[in-house]
């Protein structure tokens, strides 16, 4: 059996060392978040994640959420307790706004927590996420008295939130959502149509929640531009805040899915009785471009997931590579009695494959979180826009590619288990089942990936592509500069991967308006070369502060070491992928697209 | 009513601990810190009684290294209202600490003095004590339920063999036993919020207490190693092994 551990003194490096928390906490309205608060806040978050929500992981993936008659859903034994705690322990309202009762946290420090919920249990937290975007939504565009409604209760928990895009004829693409919303001539709106893949949609935690759902008026326009926002909630609220009458939209069904059974995926009917009462949040028809602002956090958080199932992968596998005694290893001495995997080379090779995919894809989240604070608050407007800039190239990469490496790390996990890892009892499935579903919601790594090669690299001519990759081999250079032959190999190996970045670039940007299809046959391509490298530029910093610390003698020389020989497998082992890649992108479109439709 | 509760600062429970090279003690360096399990259970003790009204103030008080502040806060998270540190570097004994919490009685004056029965890593269980004679004080030690009523305090003490209730006049010292409550998470905002309350540091020689060390540690050393296990044919065979080898049978 494997408890999850938050992996605090790697937070804390990457908090620290890499993504500039000193710095965060100078900026305007975060002066709260000193380092001593912030390791106070990731050591009781970590109890809360390893006592209340890791225990339950495995008995609600295998309850799973229960469809009720009368469209009443019930979540596993545990779940509604666990939430209420949560909610009670002020973890709802951590970057809400202290306005509405939030703490007003910079998304820095929430980052490794949200991590940590992740990690202990993706299913449960997925309540909050959603809370989180519609409480957005409201505070960004919403009208005074809908804040004012809503706000203090979903900051607290007491109502949550959900977000209804998807419809049966809308996935990825919504300019298909049919769902209508006339208006009453009072400023409500009746909303009746179908909404489908609604996490948390129904659930039996609280008395009330707010749907935030997208819908057309009867003469909107055609596509994207006729889309409006809209707050749909379960109970109608009264002037006095209390609840009123139940509003017209019901939980219809459940879905069956791979994984996060816990997470209650509703069908959701609105109108059956003549239309469920909304209000408009803003402007109608700009209700995309209000879902796209919520998009860039929501994105982030998911990529997050990534990082949280690999970590709690990792764990799971190296607690039964310590224990597995199997076979006797190759090439040890003959004093080590130990048979246990964990000596097995390949072994060591998934592990450290593990961790290191790990602790890229932690340093690169928690360094972008670094950059949406400093885009909302910097006081400098040079700073601002450099640092949104940043955050926008980066949100792809750490949703599309930190979700694909969690996939494979969890995969990886099931493989260190052999046999026993294909059996559900020792819970190593679940996180791969879990997992599978981080690379399609809230855009598929196929999507991430058009988003990074259009808006984010051809719009500006590569212009951020290439001061990125001018930053990372500067971190090349400092690492080949050094005496010691370690840090000198990792710096060879990221000089070589930029080099292939910026070819990739090259290509791109020409390729994007001319030849479009083989462009965007090697986005994902593109995208997980740009992950690769992101994860060697902060592995390659990370080096460099580990030797700094240990040639002062700061610092704990075991993690330190392990930091550095981590860096050194990463750029040699992972790292060279971004070559292959990189030949792929500008070779590979052609004969991808070179079948027609009909020889599939 | 005032409630004192002395603190300690410990290896986390969850830490394996590892022995110095050179025996001297355990190796403290980068080894995560906490509150002393039993310690916690005392300052949610304290933090129940003040919600049911029975306390109005709740001081936290830790003696040792300036990193006691960190566990200090995490007692002012939790709901002690103010916090006080006696700062020293010098390894401190249970003698020396009970010297030092009866200066810090003698000037805050509680109603009760509330900690843990022991530390979780010497295991000494003697402060306590030690400090209800320093201060003639009537003492209940291991509690599993405390009562206040009528300037007494009635606890139930877990004892070899069951429980046994006992009453004290306050002022008082009580120490804590496991099943006495289950401490409540700090909240968030309760973190936050510690860390404006007051946190006043002295230091020994200002409370004129001389806190060298009395006893001398010889050697520490690990448990000895488990030895690989053997099979044995029948129950005749177990039976003569634990008699004549492992001699725990006569």
């Amino acid at each position: 059996m494997s408890t999850y551990r938050a992996p605090l003194a790697d937070m804390q490096f990457v908090l620290n060392e890499l993504a500039g928390l000193s710095q965060v906490a100078t900026l305007p309205g975060f002066e709260e978040a000193s380092p001593d608060t912030v390791s106070a806040i990731l050591e009781e978050a970590s109890k809360f994640a390893t006592d209340v929500l890791d225990p339950l992981n495995v008995p609600g993936d295998r309850e799973g959420s229960k469809w009720l008659e009368g469209g009443r859903v019930k979540t596993p034994a545990g779940f509604k307790e666990a939430y209420e705690q949560f909610c009670a322990n002020g973890w709802n309202g951590l970057t809400k706004s202290p306005h509405y009762g939030g703490q007003g946290l910079p998304q820095l420090v929430s980052t490794p927590v949200e991590e940590m919920w992740h990690s202990a249990n993706l299913a449960f937290d997925l309540c909050p996420l959603l809370t989180q975007g519609a409480i957005e939504a409201i505070e960004l565009r919403g009208a005074q008295a809908l804040k004012d409604t809503y706000l203090p209760k979903m900051v607290a928990g007491t109502w949550t939130g959900t977000m209804n895009l998807t419809e049966p004829q809308a996935g990825s693409d919504l300019a298909a959502v049919r769902t209508r919303a006339v208006p009453q001539g009072d400023g409500t709106y009746k909303l009746s149509g179908q909404k489908i893949f609604i996490t948390f949609g129904e659930h039996d935690y609280t008395e009330n929640i707010i749907h935030l759902v997208l819908g057309r008026t009867p003469d909107a326009p055609e596509g994207v531009k006729g889309i409006s926002l809209f707050v749909v909630p379960k109970f109608l609220v009264n002037a006095d805040g209390s609840l009123g009458a139940r509003n017209d939209v019901r939980c219809v069904s459940l879905e069956h899915k791979l994984g996060i059974h816990a997470s209650p995926t509703c069908v959701l009917a609105y109108g059956d009785n003549g239309g469920a009462t909304g209000y408009l949040v803003g402007e109608e028809n700009r209700g995309l471009e209000y879902m796209f602002i919520m998009m860039n956090l929501a994105r982030f958080s998911v990529g997050l997931e990534g990082v949280g199932i690999a970590e709690r992968a990792y764990q799971r596998a190296v607690a039964y590579a310590r224990e597995r005694v199997q076979g006797r290893a190759v090439g040890l001495e003959k004093s080590v009695k130990t048979n246990t995997i964990i000596e097995h080379p390949d072994i060591r090779r998934m592990l450290m494959t593990m961790r290191a995919y790990t602790e890229a894809t932690r340093a690169v989240a928690y360094v972008t979180a670094a950059a949406l604070d400093n885009a909302r608050v910097n006081p400098d407007a040079a700073a601002r826009a450099m640092a949104q800039a940043f955050a926008d190239f980066m949100i792809p990469i750490v949703k599309g590619w930190s979700t694909e490496v969690g996939q494979e790390v969890a995969s990886l996990g099931i493989q260190v288990h052999g046999g026993m890892g294909f059996i559900e009892e020792t819970g190593a499935a679940q996180h791969l089942r879990d997992a599978r579903i981080t690379t399609i919601y809230e855009g598929t790594t196929g999507i991430q990936a058009n988003d990074l090669i259009g808006r984010k690299t051809a719009r500006d001519a590569g212009a951020v592509a290439r001061t990125i990759a001018s930053e990372i081999d500067k971190v090349a250079a400092k690492l080949a500069a050094r005496s010691d032959p370690g840090l000198q190999a990792i710096g060879v190996q990221l000089a070589a991967a930029t080099a292939d970045v910026q070819a990739a670039v090259e290509w791109m940007v020409p390729a994007y308006g001319q030849h479009p299809r083989q462009a965007h046959a090697g986005a994902v391509a593109y995208l997980k070369l740009w992950g690769l490298a992101v994860g060697g530029w902060q592995m390659g910093r990370a080096a460099l502060v580990a030797a700094d610390q240990l040639a002062a003698g700061e610092g704990d020389a075991g993690f330190l070491h392990a930091k550095i020989a981590t860096a050194r497998f990463y750029a040699d082992s992972l790292l060279p992928q971004v070559s292959a890649l990189s030949h792929s992108i500008v070779h590979g479109g052609e004969s991808a697209l070179a079948l027609a439709a009909d020889a599939f | 009513m005032k409630i004192l509760v002395p603190i300690k600062r410990v290896v986390d429970y969850n830490v394996k601990v590892r022995v110095k090279p050179d025996g001297s003690g355990v190796d403290t360096a980068n080894v995560k810190m906490s509150m002393n399990p039993f310690d916690e259970i005392a300052v949610e003790e304290a933090v129940r009684l003040r919600e049911k009204g029975l306390a109005t103030e709740i001081v936290a008080v830790s003696c040792g290294v300036a990193g006691c502040q960190e566990t200090l806060r995490t007692a002012l998270a939790l709901g002690a209202d103010r916090a006080i540190l006696v700062e020293t570097d010098v390894e401190l004994q249970p003698l020396a600490v009970a010297k030092l919490l009866k200066a810090v009685v003698s000037d805050e004056k509680p109603d009760l003095v509330i900690l843990g029965k022991q530390a979780i890593d010497d295991d000494a269980n003697q402060t306590g004590q030690m400090l209800a004679a320093l201060l003639d004080w009537p003492q209940a030690t291991f509690a599993s339920k405390v009562d206040l009523a009528g300037g007494n305090a009635t606890v139930k003490r877990e004892v070899d063999g069951g429980l046994e209730t006992v009453e004290v006049k306050l002022p008082a010292i009580v120490t804590t036993d496991l099943r006495l409550n289950e401490p409540r998470y700090a909240t968030l905002p309760n973190i936050m919020k510690a860390k404006k309350k007051s946190l006043v540091t002295t230091t020994p020689a200002a409370l004129a207490v001389d806190v060298t060390p009395r006893l001398v540690t010889l050697k520490v050393v690990e448990p000895a190693k488990r030895k690989g296990g053997g099979r044995v044919a029948d129950v005749k065979e177990l039976v003569a092994k634990l008699r004549n080898e492992a001699k725990i049978i006569a």
